[in-house]
């Protein structure tokens, strides 16, 4: 009897679990399908699940635009701004987890509403400042400003995972004669590598994906992908099959690597929870 | 200002981190930059281009393909910065006159091979600001109605020649066979200046409204506004296709050329897409006809250009000009027939291109595209005197803001958030606002 | 988490080493976080009380309050006020309490576990420029879109969503986008909790829902205010969606305040009322920053 409920409850978790993930996956399979119909096929009536693939969509994507130059300035753009960003981030989590002060938390807390400063009230400015440092339409530019914009996030996430580190681990290093800077490289960093593993992915992730100043601080040489896709936006005629395929091209870097790091950057979110 | 000079020290000392990434700014002498909208025409410049490169070698072209409103933007504000990073912007005959008078844009002056008289009077006095030419024409569009011929015939109806919006209306009612998605007349209905306030100011001129009298005061609560707006939503609402708030041009040409639309008043630049069988599915079915005629009937028309100009603060203004003269030549028009088809060179633009037989025969709409042009008067006289210029638009710089959010509200009286009369009385508030914020109506 | 707290506090010179060492290892970060936030700030101010139109330099010259005056009374503003918070908690509300129960649901056995928790987060990594392409288009198109067919194959008149459920519609689709990310987080935490304690409970026989709400939902409250914290930073800036589906409207029914900002001003390059937008929106922020984040900071302290 109770086998039997639990085999009714487990068919149940199934059936719900797959449902569920299958309609939240589902536009992204369509996108993905469309992206293999010709113009014409992408907007029959009633749509088509079944047809002769064309890459002819694929194939005017590329005639159109230089696509492995947007995504190559994306890949710039985002690792350096993550790498940046973390270089940055760990000495200064590093000081709030274990030499806090009266100060750290109103600084994490500033740090943070910094981070709610609206792109569109001060585009003029920071527009004014990247043309004076000659930093406009330059992947250094377009890095430093993503870097900017996700520094708090970062700070406070390394945060909570280095308050995570006993800190009699890292005295016992220190009675050992360790250095601040060995303490933090050779005992801190191993420990907390998971989580700064999935910070930096995230981080990698949320600068990807950054649309409005990578469209308005950059022109063509340092151009990313979000303008790769404002160019197919809205074109003339049936678009459907082309905006398919250039949206699938503009994700799949980003959606391949996070399919294969998933594991790492659930691992490393707990955020304290583990306790 | 010291400020600045340590916010660079930092920024710089941050940018050294980065040098290994980093990717050079200077743009190497001799390469043009060259930002375009993304459509049809501009596609085939940019494939074609590669002649012009083996032409000259000695320029090398950087292309900068977007959307219209981000292009706008990207445009607007690198001109008026002057930032110099465009060597060639695409800009429309709204912005052309407004550009030059704030000295932003280089006159053109082609030699006597480029033939500029050859362009289009109407079109060329468009790019024309004090007796200077600031912009050559890529291509250029009036206004006309386009039906389905089988869809009239199956319901015994014929287009006459100069039809009449009450006409229309009816044809549209006749033909909506909605249970098989096939909606009587497809019209602008996505906000924006240049999207459904480009047809409803025109549908306007033709009512004899008008957005402002003499002083500036805005006449939006007139009759002829009623008028205009009433027809306007109840023919979307009785025979229009679903979700009409979202279909700008784009999107209606689709709906056209996939067989959901019987009628669609737009532009005439429409005509070499839907005719093309590659790309349109009632190619062999489309009819058309002048614009209808509204009570007024006179009015100015509809005329719009994309243009090439050419930046005051680019730095190579010279080889900028050189491309803008061979991308809007007789030679080029010719490029594109050889290889692509007559059908699909630009259209608008150059009487030459008219008065080829080839054109008129693989474009059987041409002589009448033509006509439209050739007639077309965005300084027409509306019913009552105005203060300003432009036929779809209002040639100041505060109409983006003014013809948006005024389209927003067009918009909401078509999802029923809003009567005509509230949408009217909200308009013309928020238009004597925009106007003395903008120090205009002060 | 104890552990911070008995950190012993160094005496005498070693405590002011270590102070010192501590503000040198967090000045760099703060230090351009300062710049970056104090410089646009204060060209920010200083341009809203400047008249300073990109397209018409022929106005300049102090402007005084005119710009806060125009948007502050602007009948539109209360509107994109109240829609940018009615965006920002719905949002919320969906990917806190779907993405806790589908974190409770992802934690069961099942078969192709694996694959299926790789689909459910996938949409958290699609650009939000072409998750909102995409739902306009291929999903909700009334003629061409998915959810038409389907409803037209089903006998039903297809909804034309952006137009008549605009803020809703958009709401949807960001929170399709975020919901992936509370799916991710709250997950972790639910795997983390000790398989003892659940077991317990169930031996002490509590229900499926009774061990839900006294032993899963408490242990979750640091994960779930993580959650609120970032998806708010984010939310509240939410621009690319509206822009590429509705353009805030009909009328004013999907226009936040950043999106107001940017159609009242910088549509027509007014930089003068665009700054006065930024401020009013940093300051708004702020006030949400005091009553929000602090909140949610209290719970992750503890």
């Amino acid at each position: 009897m109770a086998l039997k409920t639990k085999t009714s409850t487990r068919i149940g978790v199934t059936i719900l679990a797959w449902g569920i993930a299958l309609w939240l996956f589902f536009p992204i399979f369509w996108m993905i399908l469309t992206s293999f119909k010709s113009d014409v096929q992408a907007i029959s009536s009633p749509p088509k699940l079944v047809f002769m693939p064309t890459l002819s969509s694929y194939a005017e994507v590329f005639e159109r635009a230089s696509y492995w130059h947007f995504a190559l300035n994306t890949m710039i753009v985002s690792v350096g701004a993550t790498a940046i960003a973390i270089a940055l981030a760990v000495p200064a989590a590093y000081s709030m987890a274990f030499m806090p002060s009266k100060r750290t938390r109103s600084t994490l807390l500033w740090m943070l509403s910094t981070r709610m400063l609206p792109p569109v009230g001060v585009l003029v400015p920071i527009y004014l400042l990247a043309r004076n440092t000659h930093l406009l339409d330059t992947c250094t530019g377009l890095a430093i400003v993503d870097m900017l914009t996700n520094l708090p996030i970062i700070v406070w996430m390394l945060y909570t995972f280095f308050r995570e580190v006993p800190a009699p681990i890292l005295e016992a290093g220190r009675m050992d004669g360790a250095t601040r800077w060995q303490e933090m490289t050779m005992v801190l960093l191993p420990l907390a590598l998971p989580g700064i593993a999935s910070t930096a992915l995230l981080s990698l992730i949320l600068c990807w994906n950054e649309a409005f100043w990578s469209l308005n601080l950059t022109s063509s040489n340092a151009a990313p992908l979000t303008a790769f896709i404002a160019s197919f936006s809205s074109p003339e005629g049936l678009f459907f099959g082309k905006l398919s395929a250039a949206s699938t091209l503009a994700v799949a870097p980003i959606l391949i690597f996070g399919w294969i790091s998933q594991k790492q950057l659930v691992r490393g979110l707990t955020f304290g929870a583990v306790k | 200002m010291s400020r600045l000079k340590s916010t660079r020290t930092a920024i710089c000392t941050l940018a050294l981190l980065l040098t290994g990434s980093a990717l050079s700014s200077a743009q190497a002498a001799g390469t043009l930059t060259i930002a375009t909208v993304n459509n049809g025409d501009m596609i085939v410049m940019r494939q074609l281009s590669q002649e012009f490169e083996k032409a000259h070698p000695d320029i090398h072209l950087n292309w900068v393909t977007l959307e219209e409103n981000v292009l706008r933007q990207r445009v607007t504000t690198d001109i008026a910065m002057k930032t110099g990073q465009f060597d060639v912007v695409t800009i429309g005959n709204y912005e052309v006159p407004i550009w030059a008078k704030q000295g932003w844009l280089t006159e053109i002056k082609p030699d006597a091979a480029y033939d500029v008289n050859d362009i289009l009077p109407s079109v060329r006095d468009s790019l024309t600001a004090d007796g200077k030419l600031y912009a050559l024409p890529f291509y250029a569009e009036s206004v006309m109605t386009y039906y389905r011929k089988d869809l009239f015939q199956k319901a015994g109806l014929t287009m006459p020649d100069a039809p009449t919006y009450d006409q229309i209306r009816q044809f549209a009612d006749r033909i909506t066979d909605k249970t098989n998605q096939v909606y009587g007349i497809c019209l602008r209905g996505k906000p924006g200046w240049g999207e459904n306030m480009a047809y409803v100011s025109s549908l306007a001129n033709t009512f004899g409204a008008q957005w402002f009298d003499m002083s500036w005061k805005p006449t939006l609560t007139s009759d002829a506004w009623k008028a205009t707006l009433n027809w306007y939503v109840s023919a979307l609402k009785a025979d229009g296709p679903p979700g009409a708030t979202s279909n700008g041009f784009n999107e209606n040409l689709a709906l056209f050329a996939s067989g959901h639309c019987g009628i669609w008043i737009d532009s005439t630049v429409a005509g070499g897409l839907l005719f093309d069988p590659k790309q349109s599915q009632v190619a062999d079915k489309v009819g058309f006809a002048p614009a209808p005629k509204g009570p007024y009937g006179k009015g100015p028309t509809w005329l719009w250009s994309w243009s090439l100009a050419v930046p005051v603060s680019s730095h190579q203004s010279a080889d900028a000009q050189t491309f803008i003269t061979w991308a809007t030549s007789k030679d080029y028009v010719k490029l594109v027939a050889a290889q692509k088809g007559w059908v699909a060179v630009p259209a608008g633009t150059r009487a030459s291109t008219y008065a080829a037989p080839e054109y008129a025969k693989a474009a059987p709409f041409a002589s009448f595209v033509l006509n439209a042009i050739k007639t077309a008067d965005p300084n027409g006289p509306t019913a009552q005197p105005r203060p300003y210029t432009g036929a779809q638009f209002v040639g100041i710089p505060e109409f983006q803001a003014i013809g948006t959010q005024v389209g927003q509200t067009v918009a909401a009286t078509l999802s029923d958030q809003m009567t005509v009369d509230q949408a009217l009385t909200s308009a013309q508030t928020s238009i004597t606002r925009a106007l003395r914020q903008s120090g205009r109506a002060r | 988490m104890q552990a911070v707290f008995e950190h012993s506090p160094p005496a005498g010179a070693t405590a002011r080493s270590t102070k010192r060492t501590g503000f040198l290892l967090l000045s760099p970060s703060v230090l351009i976080l300062l710049v970056w936030s104090i410089v646009p700030l204060v060209m920010t101010l200083w341009y809203s009380v400047q008249n300073y139109n990109l397209v018409d330099p022929t106005l300049h010259g102090f402007a005084g309050i005119d710009n806060y005056w125009y948007l502050l009374t602007d009948p539109d503003f209360l509107h994109a006020l109240l829609n940018t918070f009615v965006l920002v908690a719905g949002v919320l509300l969906i990917s806190v309490g779907g993405g806790t129960l589908l974190a409770v649901l992802y934690d069961q056995e099942f078969f192709g576990r694996g694959i299926a928790r790789i689909m459910v987060i996938s949409p958290f990594f699609i650009m939000p420029t072409v998750s909102a392409l995409l739902w306009k288009n291929l999903m909700l198109h009334p003629i061409y879109g998915v959810y038409s067919a389907m409803m037209r194959a089903v006998g039903l008149t297809p909804i034309d969503w952006l137009a008549r459920f605009p803020l809703m519609t958009v709401m949807m689709i960001v929170a399709w986008e975020w919901l992936p990310f509370a799916v991710l987080i709250l997950l972790t935490a639910v795997q983390s909790l000790d398989g003892e304690q659940r077991e317990a409970a169930r031996m002490d026989g509590a229900g499926p829902i009774a061990r839900f709400r006294y032993i899963i939902l408490p242990h979750l409250g640091r994960a779930i205010s993580v959650v609120v914290m970032i998806e708010t930073i984010y939310l509240l800036t939410i621009f690319a969606e509206i822009s590429v589906t509705t353009a805030g409207g009909p009328g004013v029914a999907s226009t936040n305040l950043p999106y107001l900002i940017y159609s009242r001003a910088l549509l027509q390059f007014d930089v003068g009322g665009a700054s006065a937008g930024g401020v009013v929106a940093i300051v708004i922020a702020n006030i949400v920053a005091i009553f929000l984040v602090r909140a949610v900071a209290r719970n992750l302290e503890a």
